[in-house]
């Protein structure tokens, strides 16, 4: 013990005498936190459009204002011409076309179906969703109306449909940054513990330091310990460095228990950071770490349901999604902060991770010689 | 059985096709400063490597005080003292950080070991609170030579202490090696420097993984069997294409601002003298010169090369 905490009391004398080192700690979750929740949102708040109006009735431009008078809707411009239209999602000046056809009043007053088109700009294929989806939000209702009113002007008989109504539980507003937050923090707190470490072994193997060490009767398991702990002490300070931004800047829901959520988040940092000194103990200089720790994180990072959610991708994914770190911790502290699942909730989750955690560990442990 | 130090035999390790040590036996005997003489690349790294369990051999065995390298390998980290050629301290802490580091790591402290650093430690004592990579060469082998010795080891592997140290530390460098021996510590040392090896009690000159010869520095230049003499003139470089071509010259070498040439038993130097007049060197400065560590070893080499 006695050895492990010197190894420990060394690793941050050398941390905190690093001149780049600590400015990158404390910097990098304000950047990322205020960068990166901003930015990396889904919300449409501006979507160019362009009108198509070939009937120029008064119903057509009642539609047209009800794009208007929504809030996602900017009215780029209008034409008669098909071409000048396509021209415009060509040169990237359009989101959308909406083309209304010459009989669409007459059609609808006779009390029949009148067709206008929709032509999204697709380059995104998320954002042409959503804006698929807004302008069919925005003609279902323009339809109703049309139908009520009609129906009322030629017989008085009641509408039968079905209202519904919605409550988006656990983010009511759909607010993206609620979001996003916890799942940047878990990419800030992985990417400052697991690189660290992992770049840390390297080192001493670069600086030939490790030689030194390699001849002293210190253990295997003393030295690996000695070497996740002070790293994963940064991390866990770092987290709760970022959650105390997130709550002071983006005012995060925190439901649930904040014990709950360090633990689990130790646990996930455990398993982090001993894949990043599994890799340096099997690397010999700090760029092979830099690649290996790179394709292991985008491939993470992206599979692990940040952006896109884990349930809607293919069988196999999901499956690969069991040796994803990331993927537990992203589920978790979303249920955590923003539900308020108790232990019960992700029982399954952190018992994973805790068998993950030994078996890396243990793995990293036996990887690391000190004989070559 | 002897009382031996450090034991070794038949030891071979290959890197992929070459023979890093080939077949390498020798004894050390307790408490003398045993020295290993060789050019770069001739296997004293990997050796030393081998003894001080960071490498395992392809085959034989070695021993230290009694323990297998492989096997007890535990103990023999125990009690041996490694310095590598390179500098292997941390350079971001400083002087006193590194030893009570080590010391630490060694289950000791500084304070219990002080008596037998302290000769080497006072030197870099004003500079304790300095970091590492701000050292000169000579103070970081102090300190390298302080942290191999903390734990007290009875065994001092070191790899190359002198390379890239000034002449006076490493001078003062010789002198300490020479006060641990007097503390029953045996040290096997390399170097690339053949003065040094003058100051050893036994010598091995190894090349290309071979041990070519283990003697006393006396008797490895009572060994030479040739005529040695000392040439020189002041268009060297003509002097020493010259003597190559004597058929009676059995090596020629430049030692600074002279030649060594040795020669053929029963040749001497009126022989030497009118071969190179009719070469047309005229009035050359020639006198006979006790071969050195250097000759000796040069002459082995060659030997080896036929």
């Amino acid at each position: 013990m006695r050895t492990i905490g010197y190894i420990i009391q060394k690793e941050f004398i050398q941390i905190f005498r690093d001149k780049t080192m600590l400015p990158i700690i404390i910097i990098m979750p304000f950047v990322q936190l205020i960068v990166l929740v901003y930015a990396a949102t889904f919300e449409m708040k501006q979507i160019d459009m362009v009108v198509v109006d070939q009937d120029l009735s008064t119903t057509s431009r009642q539609l047209i204002s009800k794009f208007q008078g929504s809030p996602f809707f900017v009215l780029e411009g209008n034409t008669f011409s098909m071409d000048e239209a396509e021209d415009m999602i060509k040169s990237d000046k359009a989101d959308i076309v909406m083309v209304i056809p010459n009989d669409f009043q007459k059609k609808l007053m006779s009390g029949e179906t009148s067709a206008i088109q929709l032509i999204v700009n697709a380059i995104n294929a998320t954002a042409a969703g959503l804006t698929n989806a807004y302008s069919s939000y925005v003609i279902a209702d323009f339809n109703k109306n049309i139908l009520t009113e009609n129906i009322n002007f030629i017989q008085p008989i009641q509408t039968r449909s079905i209202d519904v109504s919605y409550s988006y539980w656990y983010n009511p507003e759909l607010n993206y940054k609620i979001y996003m937050l916890p799942g940047i923090l878990v990419i800030l707190v992985t990417i400052i513990g697991a690189f660290l470490a992992a770049l840390n072994i390297v080192r001493e193997k670069e600086m030939g330091t490790i030689e030194q060490i390699n001849v002293t009767p210190i253990q295997k398991y003393q030295f690996i310990t000695g070497k996740l702990l002070p790293f994963w002490i940064i991390a866990m300070a770092e987290f709760a460095f970022g959650l105390t931004l997130g709550k002071l800047l983006f005012d995060i829901p925190i439901v649930g228990n904040l014990g709950l959520l360090f633990g689990f988040a130790g646990v996930y940092l455990l398993v982090a950071l001993s894949l990043g000194l599994l890799i340096s103990t099997m690397a010999s200089n700090q760029q092979q770490v830099m690649f290996i720790m790179f394709f292991f994180l985008l491939t993470f990072i992206l599979m692990s349901g940040i952006f896109t959610p884990v349930e809607s991708m293919p069988d196999w994914a999901q499956k690969v999604n069991i040796i994803n770190p990331f993927a537990y911790f992203m589920r978790v502290i979303r249920m955590v902060l923003l539900k308020g699942s108790g232990f019960s909730d992700i029982s399954y989750e952190f018992y994973s991770l805790l068998i993950y955690a030994s078996l890396i560990f243990s793995l990293a442990v036996w990887r690391y010689r000190k004989t070559a | 059985m002897p009382d031996f130090s450090i034991d070794i035999q038949n030891l071979s390790k290959t890197f992929g096709p070459v023979k890093a040590l080939d077949d390498v036996s020798f004894q050390v005997e307790k408490s003398e400063i045993f020295g290993l003489i060789g050019p770069d690349g001739s296997g004293k790294t990997s050796l030393f490597r081998i003894l001080t369990s960071l490498l395992l051999p392809d085959s034989g065995m070695a021993t230290m005080e009694g323990y297998d390298v492989v096997k007890s390998y535990k103990i023999i980290r125990q009690i041996t003292g490694y310095m590598p050629g390179r500098f292997s301290l941390y350079y971001d802490l400083t002087v006193e950080e590194n030893l009570a580091f080590f010391a630490t790591i060694f289950g000791t402290t500084i304070k219990e070991n002080y008596d037998l650093i302290k000769d080497i430690y006072i030197q870099i004592e004003p500079f304790k609170n300095r970091r590492a990579g701000n050292l000169s060469g000579g103070m970081k082998q102090k300190l390298a030579l302080s942290c191999a010795l903390i734990h007290k080891p009875k065994v001092l592997v070191l790899d190359e202490p002198t390379t890239g140290v000034d002449a006076v530390s490493r001078k003062e460098f010789w002198e300490m090696l020479k006060k641990l021996k007097q503390q029953d510590i045996t040290i096997i040392v390399s170097t690339p420097y053949m003065d040094e090896a003058s100051l050893c009690d036994h010598v091995a000159l190894i090349q290309k993984g071979k041990i070519l010869s283990i003697e006393t520095p006396a008797n490895i230049r009572n060994a030479f069997s040739h005529p040695l003499y000392k040439i020189a003139y002041p268009d060297m470089y003509r002097l020493l294409t010259t003597l190559r071509t004597f058929s009676e010259a059995v090596s020629a070498h430049r030692f600074g601002d002279s030649i060594h040439v040795a020669l053929k038993t029963r040749t001497g130097e009126k022989e030497v003298r009118s071969f190179l007049e009719e070469q047309g060197l005229k009035d050359v400065a020639l006198e006979p010169v006790r071969p050195n560590i250097e000759d000796c070893f040069m002459d082995l080499m060659n030997d080896t090369h036929d």
